[in-house]
């Protein structure tokens, strides 16, 4: 119902600019995400400066909804489409129905198996580098703990290989061991730390290092160092979690992987205006050949994600990611910048 | 069943075997045997896992019971305080499920009390009211914010159950979206942390009675233990029923002091790590004396459940509000018909649940020392895997708050082994899965068997 109001009024309105005027459609998958709204204001700017409107629908994590929501954007004449998501191999129809009206679309931070589609997302093989590749600068031997995310998230295996890609060479030099690893179910921070305090207590606290797949799972995983009195000890995670972030500023946690939702949003907004103008996937700006998980060719753009540490806290800040106080709540005088 | 063994009973009894005699609680027994032997498989798995990393793994079976990680201080220690805020709903969901009830929400409200909890902690207190970090009543204040949501939101489901009629099944579903997602809407999907200082001391090895309180505690259970003992039989002597025989009792008690006194020594057997003591010792401004060591003891978080546990099975036992939980579990209309009011029972119950959930989230929130969107996703799974498997029957009427305490304790016992051996996640969950539905099948058989 709400889609039927909304497509009469994107009609009526599309009617006056039709001419002209270029509309792009996303579809969410789950707008209920609060990062989403950060990904929608960016879209929306970089529509907005190339003279282009923006219309949006929400899946509600229905797979079914979902196809309903593209039929439905489409029915509206959009341009161009950006889909985030919820399934990567349930939403081919829809990728198909476009394809059939020539409608370019963008595969927006997840995977669309399709090699219809152009896929934008931040580079998550390379995620899992900058984890290794900070913890390894901060201990470069010792006894690792590698504490992966969900066993039913593809993503989790792409962070695991970028960090074995980083640490293969000093494992293969005797310098570094891996003691510990586990999955974390539905990446639960609660889960991560029970998995961290049963390592322990099997090592004997030998732990010299943590690399910790994401944010949620680093707090976890430095709760049970903190039990033990090891905290400070280098730890990784990723997403730029408000909470991570004041980790970081505080020395328990040596990196947090932040992937700026709005550089993502503003290349998708500028990739379909391009796209929906007629410019070929081949040809988009910085775009690459990426071969999926089920051996599809894409066209792709991956963003380079920032590692954020006590060294570069002052980009969160500046960005407006953060408040200076939520960052440095709790952080001695001589704290790191911008906490000093 | 018939009449003639009811009436040889009291004939029967000095015949008894000696274990009878003792009159415990086989399946109580049953249970403990499950969890010893689990707790030895894993000591030895470790055992061998150590004796491996060290490059000599012999063939002693021995050598692997005395090298292996399982059975530890400190591993026991870590085995309590995970098995805590699961199991203190689990005692809640007891009374649920006695009266043929179903709670799918426990995960989903243990968020959103953690949520509010949270909430005061991080901007109420500190900021509105201008409180600052870690003031003393920041903790307290959280702490009734919570108990009190809890209540307010378990009571409201109650009264849908109960009064409205809508089976608890579908209330509860429905609580499963709605607060899950009302904690999402409360932080704005952000994890709030971290939390104060006082308020961490619940969540476990942050906040412990230390070596002397725990014996002192120690002492006072069995003091307690043996009150009850004595007081129990001289009402069953009072009333003329049949009683067991002193050496019985006294072994019975023997046992309890053991037990308890023996779970001191244990907690009391884990020292505090000496970073961690040395950072302890800096934050009050001292310096820490050379070889200085302590044990954690009880922790408060532990000492919470067994509260909990005491007073959850006072209410059932000794309380009309339990016998009219047993009494409406067990027959639904006849209850009603002699006078219960159990649409206001049903409301009580949920408060009941809901009072639980608060206390959960107040000790898992602690533990994480953040609180988390995601905290407590599948919780009401567990919960009711852990009352089920503690011998609480569905078909309502049956079921014991220890038992669902144990059951909690089985489950963790292995998830936490076997991530200390390094079987991973998805293989846990299966092992979980089917353990679950072996131990009711067990359960069946005891009770066709014991005709109970």
């Amino acid at each position: 119902m709400r889609n039927l109001i909304l497509a009469a009024v994107v009609a009526t309105a599309g009617l006056s600019t039709a001419s002209f005027a270029q509309t792009v459609g996303v579809s969410w998958s789950n707008f209920q995400e609060e990062r989403w709204k950060t990904d929608e204001a960016a879209i929306k700017g970089a529509l907005e400066a190339a003279g282009a409107s923006y219309v949006s629908t929400d899946a509600q994590s229905s797979s079914a909804k979902q196809l309903a929501d593209v039929e439905a954007l489409m029915a509206q004449g959009v341009d161009a489409l950006i889909i985030l998501a919820q399934d990567a191999e349930a939403v081919i129809p829809a990728v198909q129905a476009a394809a059939d009206e020539g409608i370019p679309i963008i595969a927006y931070d997840r995977l669309i198996e399709d090699p219809r589609a152009f896929y934008l997302t931040f580079d998550n093989v390379e995620v899992g580098r900058m984890q290794a590749r900070a913890v390894l600068e901060a201990q470069p031997e010792g006894n690792y703990v590698m504490i992966k995310g969900s066993s039913a998230d593809p993503n989790a295996d792409f962070l695991r290989g970028g960090q074995q890609e980083v640490l293969q060479a000093a494992i293969d030099a005797g310098k570094i061991t891996i003691v510990g690893e586990a999955y974390t179910d539905g990446w639960l921070p609660a889960n991560a730390q029970r998995n961290m305090e049963q390592i322990l207590t099997q090592t004997d606290n030998k732990v010299d290092a943590v690399v910790a797949s994401n944010d949620g799972t680093a707090g976890g995983v430095v709760a049970a160092l903190t039990a033990q009195g090891m905290e400070g000890i280098p730890v990784s995670g990723q997403d730029g979690d408000h909470a991570a972030l004041n980790r970081v500023a505080l020395g328990t946690q040596t990196v947090s992987v932040w992937k700026d939702a709005r550089a993502l949003g503003k290349a998708a907004g500028e990739i379909a205006v391009a796209l929906a103008g007629g410019t070929g996937m081949g040809d988009v700006e910085s775009a690459s050949m990426f071969m999926t998980p089920g051996g599809n060719d894409m066209n792709a753009v991956l963003l380079a994600p920032v590692p954020i540490t006590k060294d570069n806290l002052d980009v969160v800040v500046d960005a407006g990611w953060i408040s200076k106080e939520t960052l440095c709540q709790g952080v001695p005088a001589g704290g790191p910048s911008p906490c000093n | 069943m018939t009449d003639t063994q009811t009436l040889e009973e009291p004939t029967r009894s000095p015949k008894k075997s000696l274990f009878a005699q003792l009159d415990v609680d086989t399946r109580l027994l049953g249970m403990i045997g499950a969890f010893v032997l689990i707790s030895l498989v894993f000591q030895v798995w470790t055992g061998i896992n150590t004796q491996a990393l060290r490059g000599e793994v012999g063939l002693n079976p021995f050598a692997w019971l005395i090298d292996g990680r399982f059975l530890t201080p400190r591993n026991i220690f870590n085995l309590t305080i995970q098995t805590v805020s699961v199991a203190i709903m689990a005692t809640a969901m007891v009374f649920v499920i006695v009266t043929r009830h179903i709670d799918l929400s426990v995960g989903s409200l243990l968020a959103t009390c953690s949520a509010m909890m949270a909430i005061v902690q991080t901007a109420v207190a500190p900021q509105w009211l201008g409180l600052g970090l870690e003031h003393p009543l920041i903790a307290p204040m959280a702490i009734v914010v919570g108990l009190i949501t809890g209540v307010v939101i378990g009571a409201f489901h109650g009264w849908l159950i109960g009064y409205l009629a809508i089976p608890a099944f579908i209330v509860t579903l429905g609580g499963l979206f709605v607060w899950r997602n009302v904690a999402w809407h409360l932080t704005g999907g952000q994890t709030k942390g971290p939390l104060d200082g006082n308020f961490q001391l619940f969540g476990g090895i942050n906040g412990t009675l230390g070596v002397t309180w725990s014996w002192i505690f120690g002492v006072l259970a069995i003091a307690a233990a043996f009150y009850r003992l004595y007081s129990a039989r001289r009402t069953r002597v009072a009333h003329e029923f049949p009683v067991k025989p002193v050496w019985a009792e006294y072994a019975i008690g023997a046992t309890m002091a053991a037990a308890i006194l023996g779970f001191v020594a244990i907690l009391n057997a884990y020292e505090i790590p000496v970073l961690r003591l040395r950072r302890m010792f800096a934050d009050r401004g001292e310096a820490m004396p050379e070889g200085f060591t302590t044990g954690y003891g009880l922790p408060i978080s532990v000492f919470l459940l067994i509260v909990v546990v005491v007073a959850m099975t006072f209410v059932a036992q000794r309380t009309r509000l339990g016998r009219y939980i047993y009494a409406t579990g067990g027959n639904p209309e006849a209850a009603q018909l002699a006078g219960i009011r159990t649409r206001l029972l049903t409301v009580k119950i949920f408060a009941i649940v809901g009072l639980l959930c608060a206390l959960s989230a107040v000790v898992a929130s602690a533990r994480q020392t953040f609180h988390s969107n995601d905290i407590g996703t599948l919780d009401e799974l567990r919960v009711i895997a852990a009352a089920v498997i503690g011998g609480t029957a569905l078909a309502g009427g049956v079921g014991t708050i220890y038992g669902a305490v144990l059951g909690a304790l089985i489950m963790q016992s292995l998830q936490s082994g076997m991530a200390m051996v390094g079987v991973d996640a998805p293989y846990q969950n299966i092992v979980v899965g089917v353990v679950l539905v072996f131990a009711v099948w067990v359960d069946l058989l005891y009770r066709k068997r014991s005709g109970s």
